[in-house]
C-alpha cells in the first residue's frame, strides 16, 4: 500500500488546525485558515427543511429558501445583487428534506459584506410580492422541463417507490398542483422554523482564525436564539419486500434512464465503509467497476452505467443507474441485476480491495485544494460527528474493512429479488 | 522557481509547460492535442471524440484490461475530453506517481492497438452518448445553428458526431486519424504541483524525446466568409417549454475584440464561467438582459456564452419562455437591448465591474492544481499562455469608444442566427 502518507500533510485540516467554536445562541462554527489562497468560501445548514412542508404545499421550503435574496429588511433585490455580483462573489440558498442550506464566496475583501447578506437574508426577509409570483412561474415551468427529464423521472419515481410517504419520497421543488398553491404566509411561517439552534457554518479560506471568529461571532450574535420547531414524524422506512418493476413513459427521447436500488446503511452507521468500498468495486472503481465493465465495456450499451451509495443522516440508498437506448432497457436490467447477484455470492478480491482502498486515499487530497472542498468536508465533519482528526484516520477507516465485511453488509441490504427497478423514457417497439 | 512557468520544447516538437505549486502533495498532468471536430471532414464527423475514447482500449505495454485501472489504483484520477479544437487527457494524482502518468501518456501517444472488436464495442458506446446528448431540446437547437451558422468552416457540427458517421466509420479512418494527428509536434504537455522542475524536466526530456515525429501538420482549414444576412431557424420537439437561441459569429480568442466582447457579455448576460474546474459562476441578475427579460416576466432565464476558440466561432444567447409564450415579444426586448449597446456609451464602471469578476474568477480557479495545469494547455490552443496571465489586463484596457465601434459590426443582424424551439403541437 503506497502514499497513504500523504493524508499527514501538513497543510491538510485537522485537530491542530481546525477552529471550532460555538455561538451562544447555539451555532456551531468550524473554520480553516488557507493563505494560498485569495478568497474565502462560506457554507452552512440550518435544521429545516422540505419535510416541514404541508402535504398539499410541497415545495414551501424550497420557495422560502429561494426567496431569500428576493429581498431583506436591508436591501432589495436589486442591491443585495449589485453587492454580489459587481464583485464577482456569489451567494445561493436552497432546502433539502430535513435541511436549507447556504453556500457563498467573495475574494477577502468581501467577506465582511458576504455575511451580512447571509445574516441579513435569513433573519429578515422580506417576501416581496412582485418575487412571490415572478419565481412561482419560474418554478411552474422548471417543473414542466423537469417532467421531459428522463433522468429527473426516473429518480423522483424511485424515491416515490422506495421511501414512500417519508419525506425522501417527496420532491423538495414540489409539484405544479402544490407550487400554486403556496401564499405568502406559508413562506412567514416556514420562515419561522429557522432557528441559529444546531445550525452549522463553516468557514475555508484566507484569514487567520482569530479573524474568521471575530468576523462570524459579530454578525451572527445577534440572531437571537428561538426554540427550533421539533421534527414533525414521518412514517418508518421499509426496504422493499419484492421487486417493484415500474416504467415511466416519456415519448420522443433518444435515450432511457435506468434506476434501480434498494435502502442502503446511513453515513453514521458502521455498515457505512464496508458498503462504501463494496460499492467502489461493484459500481465505481475504474469506469464504474464492475457495472461498467459488464455493460459498457463488454455489451456497449450504455455511455454510462454506475452504482452509488446516497447516505443520508437516518438512512440511505444504494442505487444503480444507466442511460440507454430504449430497445435495451430489459436486457441492461438483467445484466446490473446478475451483477449484484455475484457480487453478493462471494467476497470481493483482495486485489479488488486493495485497489479501491488505494484510490480512496490517494484521491482525498484532490477533495481538499479549494475552499469550497474543504469547507464542505468541515460541514460534514460536524454534521455526521466524524472528528476533527477525520483525515488524518481516514486511511486507517479504508484499510482495515476485509473483503468478508464487505459481503456481509452488502448482502443485509442488496438483495436481488427485492429491489426498486424503474425506468423513464421512450417505450421499446415491442411495447408499441 | 515556486509559480513561475517554465515553457520548453522538445526536439520532436513537443511544447511543455511546468508550473510548480507545493501546496499539496498532488500532480496534475495534461496532455493536449492540436485535433478536434475543427479538422473533420465531411463523413468523418465525429471521429476525434471516438478516438479520444479508444485513447483508453490498451496497447501492448498497457493492455486495455490493466489500463482502465492503472491511474486509478494508485490514487489518481483521469479522463480526457474532445472539443471543437483540441482533445486532451490529464491524470491528477499524488506526486510519487508521477512517472507512471508521464509513461502512460507517451506510451498512447504512438502505441495505442485500435483493436477491431474494441472498435465495434465502442461504437455503440459512442452512439449512446448521442443518443443521451438527442434527449435535450437545446442540444438540437443548438446544432441546428452551428450547421446554419457555418456553410464553409468545419464547426459546421456538433463534436459527438453524426449517427451516420458514427455508424459508418472503419478502423482504418479511426487509425489512421490517430497517427496523423497524436504527433509530439501536436502536442502540448502541461504539468503543475508539487514537483522539483530539473529533476521532472530530465524525466520528461528520457520519456518523450524518443517519440519520432513523424508527421507535420500543414492541414488548411477553409475560413467561413461574413454572412450576408440573418437566418431563422424554427424546431420542433417534444415538451412544454419554449427556447430561443440568438448566435452570433463572434472574434476568435486571439483577436484583441475577444475582450471587448467579453466585457459586453459580462454587461448583458453575466459573465460566462472562465474555469472548468472549482472556477464555478456568477449569477446573472443585474446583467442587462435579465433585468429586461426575466425581471420583466417575459423570460424564466436567460444566459450567454462566448468561447475561447482557433477561428472565429459563436456568442448565444439562450432565453427560455413560459409555455404558451411569444417569441417575437422576447426577440423584440431582447434587440431594443442590442441597440442600447450598440448606441449608448458602456461606462468606466461597468468595465471595472467585468474586470473584478474575472478577477475573481480567477481567484477562486487558481485553489485547484488540476485547474492550473487545464489553463497552461488551454490557453496554448488558441494563443499562449500570456492571453491567460494578462486577461484581466486585456478586459480593463477596453474602452468605452471600442466597445461602441465594435457592437456595430459584431451586433449586425445579419451576422446572426435565431433559433426557436417550440413544443410539437398535439393534432
Amino acid at each position: 500500500m503506497q502514499n497513504t502518507n500523504t493524508l499527514n500533510h501538513p497543510n491538510f485540516p485537522g485537530a491542530h488546525n481546525i477552529g471550532r467554536f460555538q455561538l451562544p445562541n447555539g451555532i456551531t462554527v468550524l473554520a480553516y485558515s488557507n493563505m494560498y489562497s485569495k478568497s474565502l468560501t462560506i457554507t452552512g445548514m440550518l435544521s429545516s427543511g422540505g419535510a416541514w412542508d404541508p402535504p398539499d404545499k410541497t415545495g414551501t421550503a424550497h420557495f422560502t429558501a429561494s426567496m431569500l435574496l428576493r429581498g431583506n429588511a436591508n436591501n432589495n433585490f436589486q442591491e443585495i445583487h449589485e453587492k454580489l455580483e459587481s464583485v464577482g462573489a456569489s451567494l445561493t440558498f436552497s432546502a433539502g428534506t430535513k435541511n436549507t442550506w447556504f453556500n457563498g464566496r467573495s475574494l477577502v475583501k468581501d467577506f465582511p459584506m458576504l455575511l451580512a447578506l447571509i445574516f441579513d437574508s435569513l433573519t429578515a426577509p422580506t417576501f416581496p410580492e412582485a418575487y412571490i409570483n415572478r419565481l412561482r412561474n419560474q418554478f411552474l415551468t422548471g417543473l414542466i422541463i423537469r417532467d421531459q427529464d428522463t433522468q429527473e423521472k426516473a429518480s423522483l419515481e424511485y424515491d416515490r417507490a422506495l421511501f414512500g410517504h417519508h419525506p425522501y419520497g417527496i420532491p423538495v421543488d414540489g409539484y405544479p398542483e402544490t407550487i400554486k398553491n403556496i401564499q405568502l404566509e406559508d413562506l412567514i411561517r416556514h420562515h419561522k422554523t429557522y432557528s441559529p439552534q444546531d445550525a452549522l457554518i463553516a468557514i475555508a479560506g484566507a484569514l487567520p482564525l482569530e479573524q474568521i471568529e471575530e468576523l462570524v461571532t459579530s454578525q451572527f450574535e445577534a440572531w437571537d436564539t428561538v426554540s427550533p420547531t421539533s421534527e414533525p414524524v414521518f412514517p418508518e422506512i421499509h426496504a422493499p419486500t419484492q421487486s417493484i418493476r415500474i416504467h415511466v413513459p416519456i415519448e420522443g427521447k433518444s435515450q432511457s434512464e435506468i434506476q434501480l436500488g434498494t435502502l442502503g446503511p446511513a453515513r453514521t452507521s458502521p455498515d457505512y465503509y464496508p458498503a462504501y468500498l463494496g460499492n467502489h468495486v461493484l459500481g465505481q472503481f475504474g469506469l464504474y467497476g464492475r457495472i461498467g465493465k459488464s455493460v459498457r465495456n463488454k455489451e456497449g450499451l450504455a455511455y454510462y452505467a454506475y452504482s452509488s451509495l446516497n447516505a443520508l443522516p437516518e438512512t440511505g440508498s444504494w442505487e444503480f443507474n444507466a442511460g440507454v437506448n430504449p430497445q435495451n432497457v430489459e436486457k441492461t436490467i438483467v445484466l446490473i441485476v446478475d451483477e449484484i447477484k455475484n457480487y453478493l455470492e462471494r467476497p470481493v478480491t483482495k486485489e479488488e480491495l486493495s485497489d479501491s482502498q488505494t484510490h480512496l486515499i490517494g484521491r482525498l487530497p484532490m477533495s481538499l485544494e479549494s475552499n469550497a472542498g474543504i469547507a464542505s468536508a468541515l460541514l460534514s465533519i460536524e454534521r455526521f460527528d466524524l472528528g476533527l482528526d477525520y483525515f488524518q484516520s481516514y486511511a486507517d477507516r479504508i484499510l482495515k474493512i476485509t473483503p468478508e465485511e464487505i459481503l456481509s453488509v452488502s448482502n443485509a441490504y442488496l438483495d436481488p429479488e427485492k429491489l426498486v427497478i424503474i425506468s423513464a423514457g421512450a417505450n421499446a417497439d415491442h411495447d408499441h | 522557481m515556486e509559480n513561475d512557468i517554465i515553457v520548453f520544447k522538445l526536439q520532436n516538437g513537443l511544447q511543455v509547460l511546468l508550473k510548480e505549486i507545493h501546496t499539496t502533495p498532488i500532480i496534475s498532468q495534461w496532455i493536449w492535442y492540436r485535433v478536434g471536430s475543427r479538422n473533420e471532414k465531411a463523413g468523418i464527423q465525429g471521429i476525434s471524440h471516438w478516438v479520444e475514447h479508444l485513447q483508453f482500449k490498451g496497447t501492448d505495454k498497457y493492455p486495455i484490461d490493466i489500463l482502465d485501472q492503472t491511474i486509478s489504483r494508485v490514487g489518481g484520477v483521469w479522463n480526457a475530453m474532445t472539443h471543437l479544437d483540441w482533445t486532451t487527457y490529464f491524470e491528477t494524482l499524488p506526486a510519487a506517481e508521477i512517472d507512471l502518468a508521464l509513461d502512460l501518456e507517451a506510451d498512447r501517444m504512438q502505441n495505442s492497438l485500435f483493436d477491431e472488436t474494441e472498435i465495434n464495442a465502442e461504437r455503440t458506446v459512442v452512439i449512446s452518448e448521442l443518443e443521451g446528448n438527442e434527449n435535450e431540446p437545446l442540444f438540437h437547437l443548438n446544432s441546428a445553428i452551428q450547421k446554419e451558422a457555418f456553410h464553409v468552416h468545419p464547426y459546421d457540427h456538433d463534436v459527438i458526431g453524426t449517427l451516420q458517421d458514427l455508424q459508418g466509420i472503419t478502423r482504418d479512418q479511426l487509425y489512421s486519424y490517430y497517427r496523423a494527428h497524436y504527433q509530439p509536434s501536436n502536442a502540448i504537455l502541461c504539468i503543475a504541483g508539487d514537483f522539483q522542475t530539473s529533476e521532472l524536466k530530465s524525466k520528461i526530456e528520457d520519456i518523450f524525446s524518443p517519440i519520432p515525429n513523424t508527421v507535420h501538420h500543414e492541414e488548411s482549414i477553409p475560413q467561413e466568409p461574413s454572412a450576408t444576412q440573418e437566418s431563422r431557424i424554427n424546431l420542433q420537439g417534444p415538451g412544454d417549454a419554449l427556447y430561443v437561441q440568438i448566435a452570433y459569429h463572434a472574434p476568435r480568442a486571439n483577436d484583441p475584440d475577444f475582450f471587448k466582447l467579453a466585457v459586453i457579455d459580462s454587461l448583458l448576460a453575466g459573465p460566462s464561467p472562465l474555469v472548468m474546474f472549482g472556477g464555478g459562476s456568477i449569477s446573472n441578475r443585474t446583467s442587462r438582459l435579465y433585468q429586461a427579460l426575466v425581471e420583466k416576466d417575459v423570460a424564466v432565464s436567460i444566459s450567454g456564452g462566448i468561447q475561447s476558440t482557433i477561428d472565429p466561432f459563436l456568442y448565444s444567447f439562450v432565453l427560455t419562455l413560459e409555455p404558451g409564450s411569444d417569441p417575437a415579444v422576447a426577440l423584440r426586448i431582447f434587440d431594443e437591448e442590442i441597440e442600447r449597446i450598440q448606441h449608448e456609451a458602456v461606462s468606466d464602471a461597468e468595465i471595472e465591474r467585468a474586470t473584478q469578476q474575472a478577477e475573481a474568477m480567477f481567484a477562486y480557479g487558481s485553489e485547484n492544481i488540476t485547474n492550473q495545469a487545464f489553463w497552461m494547455g488551454y490557453s496554448s490552443i488558441f494563443a499562449d499562455y500570456s492571453w491567460y496571465e494578462n486577461y484581466v489586463a486585456s478586459l480593463r484596457s477596453v474602452c468605452s469608444r471600442d466597445i461602441l465601434a465594435f457592437s456595430q459590426t459584431q451586433f449586425a443582424q445579419k451576422n446572426r442566427i435565431v433559433g426557436i424551439y417550440t413544443p410539437t403541437q398535439e393534432d
